[in-house]
């Protein structure tokens, strides 16, 4: 606070000085713990009502009608759940979400697993190292995804022009042009953008077990793979668990990259529900509809709640 | 003997897997690189080696700023994040500090809350938040996505600085408050100056974050002189079929620049940020 302010505050305290007694009042339940907890609290929880309550709650008002992009909105009840349940697109993203989710988990969390274990040795430049693996994390996702659309580009991106070049190829595969290989893919560009995430994280846990735990193990003859599997691993479960519950929720609802890469196609074959409820409600422009989609996914969020909760209060 | 040993465990155990994890991690932007330095000829030539440059040329670039509101999109992105930043670390405060230090009436579920809504995804709020900034009338402005993109901060930054308030003694406030000082005083001027890795950590990660943005920004900005740089090169790079690859990777370089320099200043502070919840847990 400035002088000015000060000086000012002390004049308003004078002229008031007839009433002290309700002045004195009303700082003391000012001071009060609770009252001025909520004096602070009230405006960033009323932002969030409106912006993030209010949202979601509308959300689930808007699953209840039908409203095409013409004419007023048709309350159908659970209506656009029971269209759901009957389109196989909605059950292939379905599918797609959790191929894509459960098969990137698993290579970052092995990759970053081994990223970790390496960096985690004594060589010079390792600040500056760190910092370079973690690039994929930090650029802005959208522009390293078009990069990579065009790494996969059939006639001239790098990949076939270096399968072709090095002789192991006449012509490449078509990365994003088949429904397998554009699974493959996108699951490759998640992968090497979220790798470092686990990497880093699960570092910064090694660094947190003690020296002498290992000194300890060595002496008692354990064996490299011995003091990885039995004291190493253990201390390292809970980063594992929160990074991966993490990263789980992020691959789960990941829109821009497969809408950037394929736009969830070949024929669907890479449409996620976060995709297909944008295409549902901003393509075809069947808000009700699109709700519905976003709102399905849910129970998986709760789930991973959940478990969260529980492993964090057992901890 | 041993010293052969050693190296050669190093050079397996070390040095091949590092440059291996190097190589995947930093090849894309290489290759944005080199593409963005050709050109047209030289690029669309299936006969020339594409990781090595015969003639470069900034004819791409010089398109890029010529041909698209490239620069304007830049300042957009900057003005966009610096405001959500700077909203976000407010009202991220005012939120963190009564939960951190403070005992009242409904503050753990108000914790619960603040950590499931970090949680909650932007996929499952998109179709509501459209209608609802088109309500506003805000279509087409920056406020729209310098109101929203709070929403996706401010969560994230009360639990960061959470952590960090409660590392601060508490004797220090009672011992403002017992010389005299309000609440109010011994927030601002004893307990707040004390963490300050803190509040950077968070800004940084809200800043990439802010920069980063895409379904908001796709959603509420069509026109091109509001557009922000992720939108801009995606919806306007790509026209149709085409794709200009020398000026996208142009356009994606550059647009990676800004972060990429603020994050290796305070990279430390990024990691501190990125590492708390997993690490703290």
């Amino acid at each position: 606070m400035s002088p000015v302010v000060e000086a000012s505050r002390a004049a308003a305290l004078e002229s008031r000085a007839y009433r002290p007694v309700a002045v004195r009042r009303l700082r003391e339940f000012i001071e009060r713990e609770s009252v001025f907890s909520w004096l602070i609290l009230t405006p960033p929880v009323l932002f969030l009502l409106a912006f993030l309550g209010y949202p979601f709650f509308y959300g689930v008002y808007l699953s209840f009608f039908r409203r095409e992009v013409a004419g007023p909105p048709t309350f159908v009840g659970l209506g656009n759940f029971v269209t759901l349940m009957n389109d196989p697109i909605f059950w292939q993203s379905v599918g797609n979400t959790v191929k894509f989710t459960g098969a990137a988990t698993i290579l970052k969390a092995f990759g970053g697993l081994g990223m970790a274990l390496v960096m985690n040795q004594n060589f010079k430049f390792k600040a500056i190292t760190r910092a370079a693996l973690l690039l994929p994390f930090i650029v802005p996702t959208v522009l390293s995804t078009v990069a990579w659309q065009w790494i996969f580009d059939p006639g001239l991106g790098l990949f076939n022009r270096l399968l072709v070049e090095s002789g192991l190829a006449k012509t490449g595969p078509s990365w994003l042009g088949t429904p397998t290989m554009a699974m493959i893919s996108v699951i490759m560009v998640n992968t090497w953008r979220g790798l470092p995430f686990f990497g880093i994280s699960i570092l910064a846990g090694l660094q947190t077990i003690p020296v002498e735990q290992h000194e300890s193990a060595t002496i008692d003859g354990a064996g490299t793979w011995d003091r990885f599997r039995h004291v190493t691993l253990p201390s390292l479960l809970p980063v594992i668990f929160i990074v991966t519950t993490f990263s789980i929720i992020l691959t789960f609802f990941d829109f821009q990259l497969v809408y950037v890469l394929t736009g969830g196609g070949p024929a669907n074959s890479t449409h996620l529900m976060a995709t297909y409820a944008y295409s549902l409600s901003m393509g075809a422009g069947q808000m009700g509809l699109g709700s519905a989609v976003a709102l399905s996914m849910v129970p998986v969020l709760g789930l991973l709640l959940v478990l969260l909760t529980f492993y964090v209060r057992k901890e | 003997m041993v010293g052969e040993l050693t190296w050669r465990k190093r050079l397996l155990g070390l040095w091949m897997p590092l440059a291996v994890f190097g190589v995947v991690a930093l090849f894309p932007f290489t290759w944005m690189a080199a593409t963005s330095l050709k050109t047209n000829a030289e690029l669309y030539d299936p006969k020339a080696m594409p990781l090595t440059i015969r003639h470069p040329s900034l004819v791409h670039y010089i398109d890029l700023l010529r041909e698209t509101n490239f620069l304007t999109w830049i300042a957009n992105t900057m003005l966009v994040a610096v405001v959500a930043t700077g909203i976000s670390l407010l009202l991220g405060t005012m939120l963190a500090y009564p939960l951190a230090r403070m005992r009242f009436r409904g503050a753990p579920l108000l914790a619960i809350t603040v950590a499931v809504t970090y949680l909650v995804p932007q996929s499952l709020l998109f179709v509501p938040m459209a209608d609802l900034i088109g309500r506003l009338k805000l279509g087409n402005t920056l406020s729209a996505v310098m109101l929203t993109y709070p929403t996706l901060l401010v969560p994230f930054i009360a639990w960061l600085l959470m952590g960090y308030f409660k590392t601060v003694p508490k004797e220090l406030e009672e011992q403002a408050l017992i010389d005299g000082a309000s609440r109010w005083r011994a927030m601002t001027r004893v307990i707040l100056p004390l963490c300050m890795p803190g509040f950077i950590s968070a800004g940084i990660f809200a800043f990439t974050l802010a920069q980063n943005e895409f379904l908001y920004a796709l959603l509420f900005l069509s026109r091109s002189d509001v557009r922000t740089v992720p939108i801009g090169v995606v919806g306007e790079l790509i026209r149709g079929d085409a794709f200009y690859w020398g000026q996208l990777m142009a356009g994606a370089l550059l647009g990676s620049v800004p972060v990429a320099l603020i994050y290796s200043f305070f990279v430390k502070y990024y990691v501190a940020g990125l590492t708390a919840g997993a690490v703290k847990g």
